[in-house]
């Protein structure tokens, strides 16, 4: 008895866990798969009635919106904020004597919540008492940054404070990566007289692909889950001109008492996140097999 | 787990001679990274300005001028009085409600993602390769696709809008950050170690506790650290599944700052969003080096 406890005691340990991934993960995505192949209305129904609710999605004007502020926002986000990090990481890996207190203020906006961000830059950018008064105040009367309430730009209001939360992170990623690259190269380099923009061009940044990659992934991975950052900074105004696919999916789901759109709109997102992180996790697991 | 080194130093510069146009850029240098250092801190500044202000003075100054006369009004507003929606309690009660939900949400996940990981590291068997990935997948659904399932299941488990409920909602999908950290911890720990101990005579949890916690110290870190943050930020699952006055913070801060009733008090709205950012804030001034290794550990995998 001892004897076969101890020998599937490690199973039995992983078991519980192993049961509630495979139950609240993979079987609940089955569930959502199910729903959104149904007319589900305020309640679910088991009916299978084909791809009804992907049509409505697709045809649906809001969701539409919702896509192209992915694509805008999502792309913005990801390239400024990769941008913006890897000059920080560049520029505090010149040693600099400050670097630790530096770091710590590039970084602090990460361990926020999207809500506290949100809610601070919806105050700065409100055009009454923000940035647009404070500028006008400075006798610049015409100036006008009116973008949170401006529906043409009040996605670009989002990519802002997403930018300012996250762009910290991307920096501490590429100075880990700056960090690591073979200081032999680097000195022999050096001897041989090239210059420092060289030496990044050619020998650093090249070397840091994996890590561009893994910048990629976590930026995309944020983008398409964002959520808390648009409820709290516009709630998705005005009107819906900074709906999400996450908010859109809130929405149907929440208030609007439409599951079969809820669970559709949530299966696409999840093609997304699927298509960019499966390769991704794929060749990390190939690459370095735990033997 | 890779460790980051960013305190060992093999910077590119320095080899270059003293020049004036080295002295030139290297104060271009300091401006930018000054410049930047304010992009970073103005919210903050601001935030915290503006919670010390008085309605009055907030009207007529300007957004980044210093507070003329301080006051801690917004802040006991915030904190006992502001309304969410038609209570007027201010963030106490739900900060409690994040304080009571995250503590044994935190603890129980880490525990579970201990064994998980160690299981997983050091016990392999047939199908455990498989396991891991299953669960390392689960790290990275949106949410949204487990949303409706899991409202009805709390639904029929009968903890729907409970605190205990969020608990577990917590503890399930933060399993697959746990168990990857100590997975990728223990890993590196020779696997003579368990033989030795084997033979020995010591059993798994005796090869667990004996050997393998007391290493565990910064890994346990990071991984309390990682899920105090998600736990305590977290929006989604909060707002989905709790209900009047099971609220966490987060919750609470957005219905404040989006209650309609009254006057709108930016300064309570900021003192609020501290209250609200300060936890997460203090562990991250405190323990900076164990958030930027969990946050690292799950892209930069080595």
């Amino acid at each position: 008895m001892t004897v076969w406890l101890e020998r599937n005691l490690p199973r039995m340990v992983l078991a519980p866990s192993f049961i509630a991934v495979l139950i609240f993960v993979y079987g609940f995505i089955g569930w959502t798969a199910w729903v959104s192949l149904t007319r589900s209305k305020l309640m679910p129904r088991y009916e299978i009635d084909g791809f009804i609710q992907y049509k409505r999605l697709f045809a649906s004007p809001r969701w539409d919106t919702a896509m192209d502020n992915l694509y805008i926002f999502g792309g913005l986000f990801i390239c400024i904020s990769m941008v913006l990090g890897l000059l920080l990481a560049i520029m505090l890996d010149q040693r600099i004597r400050i670097e630790g207190a530096l770091r710590t203020i590039y970084l602090y906006p990460m361990a926020l919540s999207m809500i506290v961000t949100g809610t601070a830059w919806k105050w700065i950018m409100n055009p009454g008492l923000g940035i647009q008064e404070m500028v006008r105040g400075w006798g610049y009367e015409s100036f006008t940054f009116d973008w949170i309430v401006n529906p043409d730009r009040a996605i670009y209001a989002v990519v802002i404070a997403g930018i300012w939360q996250s762009s910290g992170f991307v920096m501490a990623l590429f100075l880990a990566g700056l960090r690591s690259v073979d200081g032999e190269i680097i000195k022999a380099a050096q001897v041989d007289g090239i210059p420092t923009w060289r030496i990044y061009t050619a020998i650093i940044i090249p070397s840091m692909a994996p890590i561009f990659l893994s910048a990629f992934i976590v930026l995309a991975h944020l983008a398409i889950k964002a959520f808390d950052l648009v409820i709290a900074l516009t709630g998705g105004g005005p009107g819906y001109a900074t709906d999400l696919p996450a908010t859109y999916m809130y929405a149907m789901a929440f208030s609007r008492g439409d599951l079969g759109q809820a669970a559709s709109s949530a299966m696409v997102m999840m093609a997304v996140v699927f298509a960019i992180v499966v390769p991704y996790l794929y060749s990390e697991l190939r690459a370095k097999p735990h033997d | 787990m890779t460790d980051i080194p960013l305190s060992t130093q093999t910077s590119v510069a320095g080899a270059d001679r003293k020049g004036w146009s080295t002295i030139a850029l290297r104060w271009l240098l300091f401006v930018m990274l000054g410049l930047f250092a304010l992009f970073y801190l103005m919210p903050l500044f601001v935030m915290v300005t503006t919670s010390l202000k008085s309605l009055e003075e907030i009207r007529t100054g300007s957004l980044i001028a210093l507070p003329r006369s301080v006051t801690l009004e917004a802040w006991r507003t915030a904190w006992s009085g502001a309304c969410t929606g038609i209570q007027c309690e201010g963030l106490r009660p739900y900060f409690w409600n994040s304080v009571l939900l995250a503590v044994p949400a935190v603890l129980i996940s880490t525990v579970l993602g201990a064994l998980n990981g160690y299981v997983i590291a050091q016990w392999r068997f047939k199908g455990a390769n498989i396991i891991f990935a299953l669960m390392l997948f689960g790290c990275f659904i949106p949410f949204q696709v487990v949303l409706l399932p899991m409202a009805r299941m709390l639904g029929i488990l009968g903890i729907a809008g409970t605190i205990p409920g969020l608990i577990f909602v917590h503890v399930i999908y933060g399993l697959g950050f746990t168990t990857l950290f100590f997975r990728n911890y223990y890993v590196t720990i020779p696997h003579e170690l368990v033989k030795a101990a084997k033979v020995d005579g010591a059993g798994f949890l005796r090869i667990f506790f004996a050997i393998f916690l007391p290493l565990s110290l910064p890994i346990i870190t990071v991984s309390v650290i990682w899920q105090f943050t998600q736990i305590w930020n977290d929006f989604l699952f909060g707002v989905s599944f709790s209900s009047a006055g099971t609220q966490p913070v987060t919750v609470a801060l957005n219905n404040i700052v989006n209650s309609t009733t009254g006057v709108k008090e930016y300064n309570v709205d900021m003192a609020a969003a501290i209250i609200a950012g300060l936890p997460t804030l203090f562990v991250y001034v405190l323990a900076g080096k164990y958030f930027i290794r969990g946050l690292t550990a799950g892209s930069v995998k080595g």
